[in-house]
């Protein structure tokens, strides 16, 4: 079973995350499912009648506007990168939590490795599912990198010179 | 200057402990190479031809003698005695270790110094006006805003894996010495007709293989919204900019393909929901950092011209030198002084670590412990007594600091090249320096005048060869180092871009070739005209026919 970093702990994960190309084909009824995004768009009425908790996510291309008005229906919205390097999805995340207010898990999938983990926080994400071939454990210090930020951001939405002593 | 509080140095002493694990785990084989070159490139970590290169972050050029001297020790410890001031107004070191790196790194936090973004695809170093705070056509001084600027990009959790580099540059003088409108985002502090202050913005600026000058797209931005502003740009940049091709990843092509009005247009949307927000600068915050930027002790003096004008008289070398690298400074009594490191024979850029160690001292008797960085590569004493003019001219002298070229054909912009530069196409130091040994004549240099020559290795243009009055950019044919040569660049107030003369030269062709465009400016100029002028006056045709012509 996959383990990943939820609210800064290793956690078993539960969910199931589909393919891009996934259809509603022998779809199961009551596990915990995360449908890329082409699959919500085309079958959100299908989706939502089932039991099983429902999640979306996005590869780097796409963008968070298109969910904007169904937010209430994701338990999870996980944000693809497809390599470490793509910034993308930290505006994505930040969006989601600071325009749209989303409170529930925004996960980061894809290439996604120890020494980004603390600015995706800063961003919005709680929850990373570290690149398989990786140990979670050793990701989990990444979160530890600084001690102090300067900006504002969706962890705090003040600034330092609102902070300083 | 700005000094750290606890928080700034907490942040420079985490990144050291975290870059020094990285180094670690990189070393171990915990950490791919690929995966260690974005965090060793953020840390301005360069593998080159020889040896790594590290890249040291002088912000908006600033320098303590402190800092000076803990440069010249590493300098001594960890390279090979000297350094290199860079276009950005960073420090560079070309041969150290990658193992001594987090120590390195270790030692310049002691000393508030890091090398936090000076490469990879992020907002790197924001440059300004070497004469910031003493210049005499200075409305605005732009250093408390240039800090305000480095800390909101420090470690920005949003805006570290941008399509690509991102450079700010600000400017607040009559003239524009920071080349603002060549920059991905240029800000000139101006004043309404209210009295307040804001900031011109443009955009989408930049040299490099299309190089373009910028578009203005926002006439007046009132100071408290230059972070929620700058976010905003960055937002849009950060979410369309394309990542498909990196030579089209930089924020002028996308300006470029939405047009710059619709461009605008994005910004203000997304401006919309950031303005009067929580990062909305404070009174408090502009006064808490200006007050690192207030005048010196400076005394009531008065200005000097009658001694000067003797000194001149008795000394022809020292009244060269003043007039070439002294320049007027706002307060009576005072000047700011360059240091010229283009003497014929060092890589334009380059200073030893005694030379570090000797300026320091000099900062501390004649400039209240202070230099700066200039973008040409050189280095300024910004706040210096003109009666000791004469006394610090015969201290730089002996160290062969005082070579009165400032702004002169000699006073060349280079970039490290192919002697150092993996990227590069050609060797850029070696050209400099056959073009200043044939035009070592100083009498013939000052009858030049004015001129600005500048040298990549590469289309990264480094040395921001497309503005430079004679640009000059190494190209590869078959195999082979060839330059070729632009005119009419110009970074200041309109900048603009140069023309391509002609099919491009051998390297032991061109101080021929700059010579005869010297010599078709010296004929066709009329009385005080600079060489910039004439070209635009005459064009580019008489330079091609003279030039060209020789090879048949
Ligand atoms: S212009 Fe090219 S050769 Fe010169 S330093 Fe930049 S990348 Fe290297």
């Amino acid at each position: 079973m996959q383990r990943i970093i939820k609210n800064d702990q290793v956690v078993d994960e539960s969910w199931h995350l589909l393919p891009k190309d996934a259809t509603l084909d022998g779809l199961s009824n009551c596990d915990d499912l995360i449908v890329p995004l082409a699959l919500w768009r085309e079958h959100a009425h299908a989706l939502k009648a089932r039991d099983g908790g429902l999640g979306v996510w996005l590869d780097a291309d796409e963008q968070i506007e298109e969910i904007a008005e169904d937010l209430a229906h994701f338990k999870v919205i996980a944000l693809n990168f497809p390599a470490f390097t793509d910034g993308r999805h930290y505006s994505s995340a930040r969006l989601l939590r600071e325009r749209y207010g989303y409170k529930d898990e925004i996960r980061a999938i894809g290439d996604v490795l120890r020494d980004q983990l603390f600015l995706m926080r800063r961003c919005g994400f709680d929850a990373f599912a570290v690149r398989a071939d990786r140990d979670p454990y050793d990701a989990l210090e990444g979160l530890k990198d600084f001690s102090v930020t300067y900006q504002a951001a969706a962890d705090d939405p003040r600034p330092l010179f609102l902070r300083r002593g | 200057m700005y000094v750290y509080d606890q928080y700034d140095q907490h942040i420079i002493e985490d990144r050291v402990r975290q870059f020094r694990d990285q180094t670690r785990r990189y070393l171990a084989g915990e950490l791919s190479g690929e995966e260690f070159r974005p965090l060793r490139l953020q840390n301005g970590l360069y593998i080159q031809r020889y040896a790594p290169m590290l890249r040291v972050a002088v912000p908006y050029g600033l320098l303590s003698s402190r800092q000076l001297r803990k440069l010249a020790e590493i300098a001594r410890n960890y390279d090979k005695g000297y350094a290199h001031i860079s276009t950005r107004q960073n420090v560079q070191f070309n041969w150290p270790e990658l193992e001594d790196v987090p120590d390195i790194l270790a030692e310049l936090a002691t000393v508030q110094m890091h090398a936090i973004q000076t490469s990879g695809n992020c907002i790197r170093n924001t440059t300004t006006d070497q004469f910031a705070g003493v210049a005499r056509d200075e409305l605005i001084d732009p250093r408390p805003w240039c800090e305000i600027i480095r800390q909101w990009s420090t470690f920005h959790p949003e805006f570290a894996f941008l399509p690509r580099k991102f450079k700010i540059a600000v400017n607040g003088a009559v003239s524009d010495r920071a080349a603002i409108e060549v920059h991905d985002i240029g800000l000139e502090a101006v004043q309404n007709a209210a009295g307040e202050l804001g900031f011109r913005v443009s955009v989408g600026g930049g040299l490099g293989r299309t190089p373009i000058v910028g578009s203005f797209i926002n006439e007046f931005l009132p100071w408290k919204h230059l972070l929620t502003y700058l976010d905003a740009i960055l937002r849009v940049y950060n979410r369309y900019g394309r990542r498909d091709n990196k030579f089209k990843a930089r924020i002028k092509i996308l300006v470029k393909a939405l047009t710059p009005e619709v461009f605008a247009e994005r910004v203000e949307a997304e401006w919309a929901h950031l303005k009067d927000g929580p990062a909305t600068l404070t009174e408090a915050e502009v006064e808490r950092v200006s007050r690192f930027f207030i005048d010196p002790a400076y005394k009531a003096l008065e200005d000097q011209d009658a001694a000067l004008a003797a000194l001149d008289a008795e000394h022809p070398g020292f009244a060269r030198w003043r007039s070439r690298n002294v320049v007027a400074h706002k307060k009576p009594g005072y000047a700011a002084v360059t240091l010229s490191l283009k003497p014929t024979g060092v890589a334009p850029g380059d200073i030893t670590d005694k030379q570090l160690d000797a300026v320091a001292e000099l900062a501390d008797r004649y400039c209240f412990g202070e230099v700066r960085n200039s973008h040409e590569q050189n280095i300024i004493l910004a706040d210096v007594e003109q009666s000791q003019l004469f006394t610090l001219w015969n201290e730089l002298r002996e160290l062969g600091l005082a070579v009165p070229n400032v702004g002169l054909l000699t006073d060349m912009i280079c970039c490290p090249g192919g002697d150092f530069c993996s990227l590069a196409n050609a060797k850029s130091i070696p050209i400099a320096e056959s073009i200043q040994r044939r035009f070592d004549d100083l009498d013939y240099l000052f009858d030049i005048g004015e001129l600005d020559l500048n040298i990549s290795g590469c289309m990264n243009a480094c040395g921001h060869h497309h503005v430079g009055h004679i640009g000059i950019l190494g190209v590869d044919k078959k195999g082979a180092e060839f330059y070729q040569v632009s005119l009419g660049g110009s970074a200041g107030r309109n900048a603009s871009l140069g023309q391509i003369l002609g099919p491009s030269f051998a390297q032991d062709a061109m101080p021929d070739v700059i010579e005869k465009i010297i010599a078709v400016y010296v004929e066709r100029r009329s009385e005080d005209e600079q060489f910039l002028d004439t070209f635009r006056r005459i064009g580019l045709d008489p330079f091609k026919e003279r030039v060209y012509a020789a090879n048949h």
